[in-house]
C-alpha cells in the first residue's frame, strides 16, 4: 500500500478545517471518544450540526481564536491507500508554515470559496505550491451548497483558475465542486450536483497517479554516520550508515566520494543482520566499500558515471521564515541533508510579490518573503537541481546567532 | 519523501532509522526514553537497524515511577541484557524522597505527572542534548502539531509558536547550551504501523499487551488494574478480568481492555476494528481539553 502526502491550502474562511474534518469524519477516522468530545464541544454550527472544524485544531490558542496557527499532521487510510495530511494555515502571516508543510507534499488541495472566485490568497497559494514543486494540485470549489450548486458559477471559476495556473506553471490540475459542510463530492458524490461527472475527492486522492521523480536518476548517497564497532572480531569494519537519496546503489558499483573525488567499488550493503544487492532511493542501509578511505559525515557517495553539480557558488529561490530580516554581512549556517557548512547570502536578485507575482529588486529581505539570491557556501555542495530532485536540491538556512531555521533554499542553477 | 518504490512500513522504517542516524551525527549527548512500552520497543530495534553491528551512540533512559507493571520492568532488563547497551533509571522515588516532588493524595492519585521532574533532573544531571522519543503524532492533537526535531528551552517547555519550520528531510539540531532536543523518529506512524511493524520484525513484547486475567477494579469507566499503588477503598470492586492493555505507563493511570487477543493477529484484528483511540484508555489525557498541550508545555514528554 502506498502512501500520499497531501497539503491543504485556503484560509479559515473557505472551509478548510471542514473539509478535513469531513474527509475524517465520512471515512471513518473519526473514533468514539474524539467523536463525544465533537458532541460535547461548546462550538457548534448554525444549524446546531457538530463543527466539523475542531478536528483539526489542536492548540489552546487556536481553539479560542478558531484559526489556525500551524501545521497539524493527520492520519487516516481506505482499503487503498494510506493519507497524511499536512493541515497548513493559509493566513499570509503564516507562508513559512506553507512552506513547511508543502515540502514533503506530493499533492496539494488548494480550496476556493465559490461565492467569491480566485483571490489574492490563490495566487499566493498557487505559487507556493509551484515553487515548491508539488506535482499535483486540486482546486476544491467549496460551498457550492450556498450557490444552489450551480454548474455556471464552477466553470467560471476553472476558467479563471486556469489562466493562474499558466502563469505560475501548474499543470496537473483538478477542479473539483465540493460542499464541505454538507459532505458533498467529498467522500461521497453529490447527488445535488448531476451535473458533475468526475470524481470526488477522496476518490481522486486514492487513484491520482504519485510521481516518482528518482527513477533513472543515478544514486546519490550522503553519509550521516560511520559504524565502527572496533571490537576484536570486527577490528576493521567501517560502514557508511546513510539513506539512498536518488536512483539505486549496488553491490560491485563504482562509486565516486564527493567532494573529495576518492573512488571505490560498493562490497557490501547492509541493515542489522539483512544483506542487500541493491539499496533503490528511499531506502536507509550501511553500505561497505573496498577500499579504505576517508569519509565522514557530510561527504556523498555516487556512482562514478554521475557527474552531479559540485559549487560553493549556487543561485536558488530563497522562502526567509524569521522575524529577524536577511543580514546580508551575516554569515549563516546551510544545512543540506546531512552537510553543514557556512554560508552568505552573495546577491540579492530579485524578490516576488506572492499576491501579484511581480518581480522587484529589494535587498530587504523579511519574514515570509520570497525570492531569488546567489548563496555562497564555505565549503563545496554537491547537488541537483530542485526540479530535478526535491531531496538533494533544496537547504535551509540556519540563524548562527540564534539557531533558527530561518531560510529555506531551492536550487535553482549553479552560479560558479 | 514518498517517492520511493517501497513498501509503507520499509517507508516508515528508512525515515526513522534516518532520523536516529541525524541524532547520532548532530549531538554530543543523546539518550533514548525508554518505557518499556511497543512505541519505545519499536524505537530500539529501529536503533539497532541504524548503527548494529556498532554500539548504540546513546544510552537508554528509563524514568521510573516505581509504579510500573512489574512485567515491564522485567523485559526492560531482559532486553537490556540481550542488547549490552546501556541503561539509566531516574527514580521517581528519588525525587520524592528528595521533597523536590509532593506525591498526589486521592482515589484518583497518580505518579504521572511527577516523571516530568525526574525527567528534567536527568536531562540535567547526564546533560543530554537529545532525548529520542515513541511519540506518535496520531495519539492526540496537541502531538499532531509537533515538529520531529523539537526543541525545548533550559525549562524543558515546548512553545508551540515558536517551532522551527522543518523543511524536506533536513532536521536543525542547533541548540544552545541548557536547551535540549525531544526527536520523534516515529511521529509518521500510527498505532496499527507500530503493531504491523511488530508482527513484520516479530519483535517480543511485554506480556501485558496480550489478553490475561488480571485483578481489576472499574474506576471511571475504565478498567484498572487493581495493585497496591492504586487508592483502593470499601466501594471498589475487585473482579476478575480477561484484559490487556494497548499503552504501558504507570500502573495507576493505565487503563485495560475487555480483550481476548492472545496473538499478536488478533490484536490487530481488534485494533483495526476498534472505535476507542488508544489514548481513550488514559486518564491523564481526560483531565481537559488541553491536557496533553499544558503537560508537553511544562516539559512532559
Amino acid at each position: 500500500m502506498e502512501i500520499l502526502k497531501f497539503i491543504t491550502a485556503g484560509s479559515v474562511d473557505d472551509g478548510k478545517s471542514t473539509l478535513i474534518g469531513r474527509l475524517l469524519y465520512d471515512t471513518d477516522a473519526i473514533l468514539a471518544d474524539q467523536l463525544e468530545a465533537l458532541h460535547s464541544s461548546n462550538r457548534k454550527n448554525d444549524d446546531g450540526s457538530i463543527d466539523l472544524a475542531i478536528l483539526t485544531d489542536g492548540l489552546k490558542a487556536e481553539r479560542e481564536q478558531g484559526i489556525t496557527i500551524d501545521v497539524a499532521y493527520k492520519y487516516f487510510q481506505t482499503d487503498k491507500r494510506k493519507f497524511i495530511i499536512a493541515d497548513a494555515p493559509g493566513h499570509i502571516q503564516y507562508t513559512r508554515n506553507m512552506v513547511t508543510g508543502a515540502s514533503n507534499s506530493d499533492l496539494a488541495i488548494i480550496l476556493i470559496d465559490a461565492r467569491k472566485g480566485v483571490v489574492e490568497q490563490t495566487v499566493r497559494h498557487s505559487f507556493l505550491v509551484s515553487l515548491l514543486g508539488i506535482p499535483n494540485v486540486v482546486v476544491a470549489v467549496n460551498k457550492m451548497d450556498m450557490l444552489d450548486y450551480a454548474e455556471d458559477t464552477f466553470n467560471s471559476i476553472v476558467n479563471d483558475y486556469r489562466k493562474l495556473a499558466a502563469k505560475v506553471d501548474l499543470k496537473q490540475v483538478t477542479f473539483i465542486p465540493v460542499s464541505a459542510l454538507k459532505g458533498d463530492n467529498v467522500v461521497n458524490r453529490s447527488a445535488n450536483m448531476q451535473w458533475y461527472t468526475g470524481k470526488s475527492l477522496l476518490e481522486h486522492l486514492e487513484t491520482v497517479e504519485i510521481t516518482i521523480d528518482n527513477s533513472g536518476s543515478h544514486a546519490y548517497f550522503p553519509v550521516q554516520w560511520v559504524v565502527r564497532p572496533q571490537t576484536d572480531e570486527l577490528h576493521d569494519y567501517r560502514g557508511y550508515a546513510g539513506r539512498v537519496l536518488s536512483g539505486s546503489l549496488k553491490v560491485n558499483d563504482h562509486v565516486t566520494v564527493l567532494p573529495s573525488g576518492f573512488t571505490s567499488t560498493v562490497e557490501q550493503i547492509e541493515l542489522l543482520d539483512q544483506q542487500y544487492n541493491e539499496a533503490s532511493a528511499g531506502k536507509s542501509v550501511t553500505v561497505l566499500l573496498k577500499d579504505d578511505i576517508d569519509i565522514s559525515r557530510g561527504d556523498i557517495l555516487v556512482s562514478s558515471a554521475f557527474k552531479p553539480q559540485v559549487s560553493q557558488l549556487i543561485e536558488a529561490d530563497l522562502c526567509w521564515m524569521d522575524t529577524r530580516p536577511l543580514d546580508i554581512s551575516q554569515t549563516y549556517f546551510i544545512q543540506h541533508n546531512s552537510k553543514l557548512t557556512r554560508c552568505k547570502i552573495q546577491e540579492v536578485l530579485y524578490k516576488v510579490d506572492i499576491n501579484t507575482l511581480e518581480k522587484e529588486y529589494s535587498e530587504e529581505f523579511k519574514l515570509n518573503d520570497i525570492g531569488r539570491v546567489v548563496v555562497k557556501s564555505a565549503e563545496p555542495l554537491v547537488f541537483d537541481l530542485y526540479q530535478n530532485n526535491k531531496n538533494t536540491g533544496g537547504a535551509i538556512i540556519i540563524d548562527s546567532r540564534t539557531n533558527v531555521t530561518v531560510g529555506a533554499l531551492m536550487f535553482r542553477a549553479n552560479a560558479d | 519523501m514518498s517517492k520511493y518504490n517501497l513498501d509503507y512500513l520499509d517507508e516508515l522504517e528508512a525515515e526513522a532509522i534516518y532520523i536516529l542516524r541525524e541524532v547520532a551525527g548532530q549531538f554530543e549527548k543523546p539518550a533514548l526514553l525508554f518505557s518499556g512500552g511497543k512505541d519505545s520497543i519499536t524505537l530500539v530495534r529501529l536503533a539497532e537497524k541504524a548503527f548494529r553491528p556498532g554500539k548504540f551512540p546513546f544510552p537508554l533512559v528509563h524514568i521510573d515511577t516505581g509504579h510500573n507493571f512489574a512485567e515491564t520492568i522485567k523485559y526492560r532488563d531482559a532486553m537490556i541484557e540481550r542488547l549490552g547497551e546501556k541503561l539509566i533509571i531516574g527514580h521517581v522515588q528519588d525525587d520524592i524522597d528528595k521533597g523536590n516532588v509532593v506525591e498526589q493524595t486521592g482515589k484518583n492519585a497518580s505518579r504521572n505527572a511527577l516523571q516530568t521532574v525526574t525527567l528534567l533532573n536527568t536531562i540535567a544531571k547526564y546533560q543530554f542534548d537529545a532525548c529520542i522519543g515513541g511519540a506518535r503524532r496520531d495519539e492526540e492533537k496537541a502531538r499532531a502539531k509537533e515538529r520531529i526535531f523539537s526543541v525545548r528551552d533550559e525549562f524543558g517547555q515546548w512553545d508551540p509558536k515558536r517551532q522551527r519550520p522543518e523543511l524536506w528531510s533536513i532536521f536543525n539540531g542547533k541548540i544552545h547550551k541548557g536547551e535540549n532536543v525531544r526527536v520523534f523518529p516515529i511521529s509518521n506512524w500510527t498505532e496499527l504501523d507500530v503493531w504491523n511493524y511488530i508482527r513484520r520484525e516479530n519483535i517480543p513484547l511485554p506480556s501485558i499487551y496480550f489478553a490475561h486475567q488480571r485483578d481489576c477494579i472499574t474506576r471511571n469507566g475504565q478498567l484498572m488494574a487493581a495493585s497496591p499503588f492504586l487508592n483502593m477503598d470499601d466501594q471498589d470492586v475487585v473482579e476478575r478480568r480477561n484484559v490487556r492493555f494497548r499503552t504501558v505507563g504507570d500502573m495507576t493511570c493505565t487503563a485495560a481492555v475487555e480483550s481476548y487477543a492472545f496473538e499478536i493477529d488478533d490484536i490487530i484484528n481488534e485494533i483495526s476494528e476498534s472505535k476507542i483511540s488508544e489514548r481513550g484508555a488514559r486518564m491523564d489525557d481526560k483531565v481537559s481539553e488541553a491536557a496533553m498541550e499544558d503537560r508537553k508545555k511544562g516539559g512532559y514528554f
